[in-house]
């Protein structure tokens, strides 16, 4: 039944100079410029897609603000009386607040993520000659940059309500630099948890699952000493601890050398993991 | 050098065989067609070929190049579109065109030119900076296309690349293609239109059950399950064994009414006429007796036992109007040798000159009938 014919080949093999493929890079320095140039290409598309999703704009925006007010008015004279002479809730607040909304963001880079592995164009990004690792590292970068948008934003509500970074402007940069790797850093694990569940709505909820005791748990709105023993421990111990300690440190003052180093090795110790854990993942299930 | 070589290659999805060990060459230049039905696994050898999925055994390669080991550098030199455009619904076009050049490694600015100039070549310059979701099916679609395109691939995949389109959408998908096909560009293009087969592809290659079951051109298609044939629908079924006992080297066919006797090339209108002469002679009368080629959907029918989604489709189109000229012209050649016996055909059949429905009848044979209903339909009115 089978029945095979050669056709004529066409007039095959004549690509056009100027739609031609272009090489693959031989050396290291060429495979690293395109790894960044097309994590800076999928930085841009997603950067793209969140200002055009005006839910998760508004969302991610307003929301971080309002907590600024609502808790700095609701608990603000409850938590005075734990904190130390001359320190307002606020200044110490804010500084926790950043790392509280990084840790919630974060799973929103996991739901990002799942959206796209749910949707046909990762298939295109597969079929080209991309660095693989773009789709990942190009949607944690993109949330980097919006988690400093944030973090601004939150600074002037603050400022507004009375905040005022003590330790100058050196220090401050510092703050944020230590809230944003901390950001950073919990990206990527939302972006490798996304992996591992299937589905935005999972990721999602296995987020808030890990985040809700993380966050209270840790010295973001309270003095951990105004906690019980036990959750002190567990608190004192606490990678969102250190980072709102060095972030409140670095900006309103106080022992500042031991949370940021702390902080900084958390961060930069899970991103050595999860990272290279991340990209094997993503080579292996898309 | 091939463009394609797949030999032994397979693919399992938990109790699903996908892929049961193909084999297939497709050289350079060349248009070959992958037809089959739903699940008939084209669509997973398509995934296979553009590195998308590794295959559990066997080898695939493009252009020489082991689509697992080498999966890098097979991607400089294919295009991918699938029957879910993939492109991202939230850029607009231009942004869409911009970021795939981009990812093919073009510079800013020559991925901003050609998107620029494929925006115009796929009529998609309007809409260029609307976002992808507010497009038609049709816009993207081409939209998917062109970002195929940003880099001149030298083998291209079409994955069912019409499916749930228009035909104007349709057309201008097609034409995009040969103009491709010219241009030296090799495709694999994935089909369950034999139609859509039959008029882009230089080799079709059946594929059913995660199997290669046939091999070549339309025509030798067809060939292979025999020449012309004289089809002969009965006006009764209770007539059938009669006729098939007095007619030398009659086969009945599943549906109840019909019966074809093969002919050669050089005694078509002689066995024409023993036929009719036969019937006439006996006293039976026909709803339709015409002299006609295997289609491609006989070929399918043949093959798969099952009729194709295409023919199907045109069912409800062919089928109702078997009187009218028009039936025949989507399906292009395949009719051009249906005659009409005019003789031995009674009053009240006269308007149904011939089998212009033929493939729509053939989908129906299998799958239960449409067809049939349709003519009672017809008599009736008569």
């Amino acid at each position: 039944m089978t029945t095979s014919t050669t056709s004529e080949p066409g007039a095959a093999g004549r690509p056009r100079a100027d739609t031609a493929a272009v090489p693959a890079p031989t050396h290291l320095g060429g495979r690293i410029y395109w790894q960044g140039r097309d994590t800076w290409t999928v930085t841009k598309r997603n950067l793209r897609h969140f200002v055009r999703q005006p839910r998760l704009l508004v969302f991610s925006t307003i929301q971080p603000m309002m907590f600024v007010v609502l808790f700095s008015f609701v608990f603000g004279g409850i938590a005075q009386v734990a904190l130390p002479e001359g320190v307002t809730y606020i200044d110490f607040l804010l500084p926790g607040l950043f790392v509280h909304s990084a840790a919630f963001r974060s799973t929103q880079t996991a739901v990002g993520l799942a959206e796209d592995l749910e949707r046909g164009v990762v298939d295109r990004f597969r079929s080209l000659p991309m660095s693989r690792a773009a789709v990942l590292s190009g949607r944690t970068l993109a949330d980097l940059v919006r988690s400093l948008a944030v973090v601004g934003l939150m600074i002037g509500v603050g400022y507004a309500l009375g905040f005022r970074f003590t330790e100058g402007l050196l220090a401050a940069v510092g703050a944020v630099l230590v809230v944003s790797l901390f950001s950073f850093m919990m990206s990527w694990l939302f972006c490798t948890l996304a992996l591992w569940v299937p589905g935005a709505e999972a990721a999602q909820t296995a987020g808030f699952v890990f985040i809700f005791p993380l966050v209270f748990g840790s010295s973001i709105f309270v003095p951990i000493e105004t906690m019980p023993d036990w959750l002190a421990l567990f608190a004192a111990n606490s990678p969102l601890t250190h980072a709102a300690d060095a972030a409140r440190a670095l900006s309103i003052g106080g022992e500042a050398l031991r949370p940021v180093l702390l902080s900084v090795a958390w961060s930069v110790g899970v991103l050595a993991v999860i990272i290279p854990l991340a990209v094997r993942r993503y080579r292996r299930i898309v | 050098m091939s463009a394609v070589t797949v030999s032994q290659v397979r693919k399992r999805f938990g109790e699903t065989e996908a892929l049961a060990g193909v084999d297939l060459t497709v050289d350079e230049g060349e248009v070959v067609g992958l037809l089959g039905p739903n699940g008939a696994g084209k669509t997973t050898l398509v995934r296979v070929l553009a590195t998308l999925l590794p295959p559990d055994a066997g080898q695939a390669r493009i252009f020489g190049l082991n689509v697992v080991d080498d999966a890098n550098a097979v991607r400089r030199s294919i295009g991918l579109t699938g029957q879910h455009a993939a492109v991202d619904e939230l850029l607009t076009g231009r942004e869409n065109l911009r970021m795939f050049g981009e990812l093919f490694h073009l510079s800013g600015r020559r991925a901003g030119d050609r998107a620029d100039e494929l925006l115009d070549r796929f009529d998609l310059a309007d809409a260029a900076d609307r976002p992808a979701r507010t497009y038609s099916g049709g816009m993207r679609r081409r939209l998917d296309l062109a970002s195929s395109l940003l880099v001149r691939p030298r083998l291209l995949f079409l994955d069912e690349p019409t499916t749930g389109l228009d035909p104007r959408s349709r057309n201008a998908i097609w034409e995009v293609t040969r103009e491709l096909v010219d241009d030296g560009t090799t495709l694999l293009l994935t089909t369950q239109y034999l139609e859509e087969a039959d008029q882009l592809a230089d080799r079709i290659a059946v594929i059913d059950h995660g199997d290669i079951i046939a091999e070549g051109t339309g025509d030798d298609l067809k060939d292979a399950i025999g020449g012309q044939v004289v089809d002969v629908v009965l006006l009764d079924p209770a007539d059938r064994s009669r006729a098939l006992e007095a007619v030398p080297a009659a086969e009945p066919l599943s549906d109840p009414r019909r019966f074809r006797v093969p002919v050669a090339e050089d005694s078509a209108l002689g066995v024409l006429g023993t036929v009719a002469d036969t019937l006439r002679r006996i006293g039976i009368e026909v709803h339709d007796l015409g002299l006609r080629r295997p289609t491609l959907d006989d070929v399918f029918l043949e093959l798969t036992g099952d009729g194709p989604a295409g023919g199907a489709a045109s069912d409800g189109q062919g089928g109702a109007d078997t009187s009218s000229t028009t039936a025949g012209d989507g399906q292009g050649g395949a009719h051009a040798s249906s005659t009409t016996a005019g003789d031995g055909q009674g009053g009240a059949d006269g308007s149904n000159s011939t089998d212009d429905g033929a493939p729509s009848a053939d989908a129906a044979e299998a799958g239960g009938s449409a067809r049939g209903d349709d003519d009672d339909d017809q008599e009736a009115v008569a």
